[in-house]
């Protein structure tokens, strides 16, 4: 595979997203994903000064507190890869949080995780929750310390860089025995905020749980996700970002590009493997190879966005 | 709303549940109790549990992963139960309570209270 950006043999090209043990690269371009770099995480200076500047580092699944086999040390991990994002070459604008903060949504949990966090040098964090974030009975600890930004809601938007950026909330409102929902009132909210914008404007689109259907029996999905693509489609460049099942999964769909990041905590199995997501025990020399961040960086033209998986081994 | 780590918050069986875990029963040495709802392997066993009114129902999470047990109503939440922890409430009046976990909304289950 070529280490200089390729626009074409797309085809081939998403065939060969393997998840290299140093990470994939690729340049999202008309929403297509090219891979155009292994290897970035230990050659961060060459790879990324290749890149463009970087524009926001993806951190997902966090889950502070977690104390069980799949990683008895979830802090020793998260701070490994904050120490990965720290050594950047260049700093991103902003991180974003696509959630699972915490594994039990204890307040002790969010302190320690927000301690931690603010030892990032990007200081500018945008996060929405998972469903382990929102699990206290009055469902307000992450509110209480995430909030300000949706005004309570769980989804906002904001601008940077010419990219226009969207945080959706999909984990509260479940419909039993159903997927992650978004709800009508959240759905009324996006078309306002997206009408009149420019079809060439960049979207990135984040939220928890995957906004499209992985797998439904465990609930990896969206259900009513398509109304969300109805609204999306127009746009030329459409970054979809999601957390929740702690592995990478790509899908291209038109100028739609979906990914899902690793967790910084610990691996879970692939769709269908086993009673449920629950958490995988892998072999201790494995388990840094399955787990960091996604970084996005602007390439060139701001239309053009590239996505960089970096484990943290 | 409690919840405890005590099996001593489990109240009296329900005789006329009892039916409900003859399959179960079989295989273990003690009885089963009746007002007890096992999470594991990401379902609720049994899914399905009729009791007398003023029974209290216990779930207890025997996966290595948390849930929670959320009624459709708004009745009752948990809260996230950890492995090994429990959640118990008193069902006071006759109904159909259906509830399911908010982290895992493929869970669901039904309390049936005579």
């Amino acid at each position: 595979m070529s280490d200089q950006p390729s626009l074409h043999s797309r085809r081939g090209a998403l065939k060969c997203m393997a998840y290299g043990g140093a990470g994939t690269l690729f340049m999202l371009a008309g929403g297509v994903f090219t891979p155009v770099d292994l290897a970035m995480a230990a050659d961060n200076k060459s790879g990324a000064a290749r890149l463009g500047k970087p524009l926001f580092v993806q951190i997902s699944d966090t889950h502070i507190g977690f104390n069980k086999d799949a990683n008895p040390d979830v802090n020793g991990t998260l701070t490994r890869t904050i120490d990965l994002m720290n050594g950047m070459a260049e700093q991103p604008a902003l991180i974003i949080h696509t959630g699972d903060i915490t594994h039990l949504s204890k307040p002790a949990e969010f302190d320690l995780a927000q301690q931690m966090l603010s030892r990032m040098r990007t200081t500018e964090l945008h996060t929405v929750p998972g469903e382990h974030d929102t699990t206290d009975p009055t469902v307000t600890e992450y509110f209480n310390r995430f909030g300000k930004a949706s005004d309570n809601k769980g989804y906002y938007s904001f601008d940077h860089a010419g990219v226009h950026f969207v945080a959706l909330i999909n984990v509260l409102q479940f419909k039993p025995g159903g997927l992650g929902t978004l709800g009508p009132e959240q759905l009324a909210w996006l078309a306002a905020d997206l009408k009149g914008r420019s079809a060439s404007t960049p979207l990135v689109v984040f939220a928890h749980m995957p906004l499209w259907t992985i797998y439904e029996p465990w609930g990896w999905g969206t259900g009513d996700s398509d109304q969300l693509m109805d609204q999306l489609r127009r746009f030329g460049s459409v970054t979809v970002l999601n957390g929740h099942i702690h592995q990478i999964v790509q899908k291209v769909e038109g100028n739609i590009t979906f990914h899902t990041a690793r967790s910084t905590a610990y691996p879970q199995p692939t769709a269908g493997e086993g009673a449920g997501p629950a958490p995988l025990k892998v072999p201790a020399d494995q388990l840094p190879k399955m787990l960091g961040v996604t970084s996005v960086f602007v390439v060139k033209h701001p239309s053009s966005l590239a996505l960089n998986d970096t484990t943290i081994a | 709303m409690t919840l405890g780590r005590s099996r001593a918050l489990l109240t009296v069986i329900g005789v006329t549940a009892l039916w409900l875990f003859a399959a179960s029963s079989l295989s273990n040495a003690a009885p089963p109790d009746a007002t007890q709802i096992v999470i594991k392997d990401f379902m609720f066993g049994p899914n399905s549990l009729t009791i007398k009114a003023g029974s209290t129902v216990t779930w207890v999470n025997k996966d290595d992963e948390p849930h929670s047990v959320v009624s459709d109503t708004g009745l009752f939440r948990s809260g996230a139960v950890d492995t090994n922890e429990t959640f118990s409430y008193k069902f006071d009046k006759p109904g159909t309570y259906h509830f399911t976990c908010a982290i895992h909304p493929r869970m669901v289950g039904t309390i049936i209270v005579q």
